[in-house]
């Protein structure tokens, strides 16, 4: 079950609803911040506190891609491939990635500090190639500059 | 032409109320609340304003019939999707101009005689999550927002409702079945929104851009709002530029301008001084526009004539380096990906398309494959529950008919040569 003050924070959510199952989605963010993924035990806190069938719950969370159904490294790099990023390079980036830290497009490297899962648009295609780490936007991609960003995540 | 949505966005504090206040935000509020519902209701229709999500629908047209709905309470949501991949036009909104987003919905929710709003903001945009939230405690501090905006008894709650991760809740009855906590598949229409809409209550689905479009259009009128850009879409109008231009980004241009304008004069011509190829001139789901087709009027009577479509006026410019046969299968991935599975055609054309162009892309295509894709195209077109499945259609007819030459050749060939 969740700690006193992460239910807490669900009932302040639900209350912006008419209805509880509303609140499922931002409870799921919440519940992958908490165990870091979407595990079964994950699920069921949600469906708990929220009073929500487990089934529901869990046919939401895989609906969505930015809910995690595995365990992810440290970090999460979140690079986008699609036309505007694919056609600046970003398909180099993948493949940098994977020979300079031996991450494969949707794994984890060896050590578990990152993951890489590949992105559609994420909204910075005017400074592509774009990707997020974690929550932080980063543009203008090139095999150069992405190693001194990815310095910071340790 | 002077900027009014990307006004003062390169203010660093933009997103602050105070510098908002200072320039003359939430004034237009106070404008339309003198003004009464009827005759602010008035204005938009005279402005002749359309919605700019990608369907350009008359916005004064989706109110009335949500106004006329007698159910209560009724609900107004901001779509914040923006996931049509080639867009991000709606982001220096939300991230450098909330507030005015914040009045537009309020006035929207004051004419509406809507008291709720909802945000939906895609969740890949975490950074937008935090300046949204912080504006809207702000605005609730100052009484923009709350059960006594400007002490006048207008009640108007907003919140933020972060999406997860899926293109198809962009579609408005996918985004309400999201709200709601449950898969964002489509919901079939009659009933529309306006009339069963979030939690079986009138729901109205806008734009960021729309909604941010009010508080220009109650300062300036909604006469002169209409001599803004076209005579038929009116108004400014964001387009996000990226791909080989030298200087993509987001512009702030009248309706109707020229295609060729926003790409030579506005984002100085194609990149390193290459040879332009094509252009996909309003997100990825729209038809493809070959170099020679490009003198067109980007709005949304006159690009359906030239071809093509406005969408989200997310212009990805490609210069002859790019494959298109290539590009064709990045964006059937996508729709692959993104389909939502609930109806046939769209769900399994989608994987047909993906598999065959990436055997054309990987040198495996077998004569006969080109007849194949436009076959199962043509079969998807008009078909599908919503129009995602016709977006993917329509993607891959368009290439087949302009670039029919680079399938033929990766066929023949047996290779991609780019
Ligand atoms: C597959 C699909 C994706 C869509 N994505 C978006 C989106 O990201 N943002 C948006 O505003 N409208 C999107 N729309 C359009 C909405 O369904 C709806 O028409 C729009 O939000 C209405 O607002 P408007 O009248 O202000 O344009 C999408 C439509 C479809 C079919
Ligand atoms: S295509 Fe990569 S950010 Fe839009």
């Amino acid at each position: 079950m969740f700690n006193e003050a992460v239910i807490k924070e669900i009932d302040e959510i639900r209350v912006k609803y008419p209805d509880r199952k509303s609140a499922l989605l931002p409870a799921l963010y919440i519940a992958q911040r908490e165990f870091g993924w979407l595990s079964n035990e994950a699920m069921s806190c949600v469906s708990e506190t929220l009073n929500l069938p487990e089934a529901f719950v869990r046919g939401t969370a895989s609906f969505y891609s930015m809910f995690r159904h595995k365990e992810v490294g440290r970090h999460l790099i979140q690079l986008c491939t699609n036309v505007s990023c694919m056609i600046l390079g970003a398909e180099r980036l993948i493949d940098f990635l994977n020979t300079k830290y031996g991450i494969q497009k949707n794994g984890t490297s060896e050590d578990g500090r990152f993951s890489l899962v590949e992105m559609e648009c994420i909204g910075a295609c005017g400074t592509a190639p774009a990707m997020l780490v974690d929550t932080d936007f980063y543009e203008d991609l090139t095999e150069e500059n992405i190693v001194g960003i990815l310095e910071q995540y340790k | 032409m002077e900027k009014f949505l990307l006004r003062n966005i390169d203010n660093p504090n933009s997103s602050d109320i105070k510098e908002y206040i200072k320039a003359g935000g939430y004034k237009n509020l106070s404008r339309a609340v003198g003004m009464g519902q009827d005759d602010v209701m008035e204005e938009i229709n005279k402005s002749g304003l359309r919605g700019r999500g990608g369907a350009g629908f008359p916005t004064a047209m989706k109110w009335k019939f949500a106004k006329a709905d007698p159910k209560f309470p009724k609900y107004l949501i901001c779509n914040a999707d923006e996931g049509e991949p080639g867009t991000f036009k709606d982001r220096p909104i939300l991230e450098k101009n909330p507030h005015l987003l914040i009045e537009g919905m309020v006035i929207s929710g004051y004419v509406l005689g809507a008291e709720f709003g909802y945000i939906y903001l895609r969740g890949e945009y975490p950074a937008a999550r935090d300046i949204l939230d912080a504006a809207i405690a702000q605005a609730y501090k100052d009484n923009f927002l709350g059960d006594n905006i400007l002490g006048k008894g207008i009640k108007f709650h907003l919140s933020v409702h972060q999406g997860a991760g899926a293109y198809i809740c962009g579609e408005e009855t996918a985004l309400i079945e999201s709200i709601e906590g449950k898969k964002g598949q489509p919901r079939t229409k009659p009933p529309f929104p306006v009339n069963v809409g979030a939690w079986d209550m009138p729901t109205i689905v806008n734009n960021v851009e729309t909604l941010s479009n009010l508080p220009l259009l109650i300062e300036i009128g909604g006469e002169a709002y209409a001599k803004i850009g076209s005579e038929e879409c009116p108004g400014p109008k964001l387009f996000c530029v990226s791909g080989h231009v030298e200087n993509p980004g987001v512009y702030e241009l009248p309706m109707g301008i020229s295609l060729k304008d926003i790409i030579y004069e506005h984002c100085g011509g194609i990149k390193d001084n290459a040879k332009l190829k094509a252009v996909i001139p309003g997100g990825i789901s729209t038809p493809v526009l070959p170099a020679d087709s490009i003198d067109c009027a980007m709005d949304f009577v006159a690009m359906p004539k030239a071809g093509s479509m406005l969408g989200s006026g997310a212009v990805i410019v490609m210069d002859e380096s790019v494959c298109m046969v290539k590009v064709t299968y990045r964006a059937l991935r996508f729709f692959e990906h993104e389909s939502c599975g609930k109806c046939v055609p769209c769900r399994e054309g989608t994987d047909w398309l993906r598999k065959i162009l990436e055997r054309i892309e990987h040198g495996k295509g077998r004569k006969g494959d080109i007849e194949l894709l436009s076959d199962v195209a043509g079969v998807m077109y008009g078909r599908t529950f919503c129009p995602l499945g016709d977006g993917a259609a329509g993607v891959v007819l368009a290439m087949i008919k302009h670039f029919r030459n680079e399938f033929e050749e990766h066929i023949n060939t047996k290779k991609c040569k780019y």
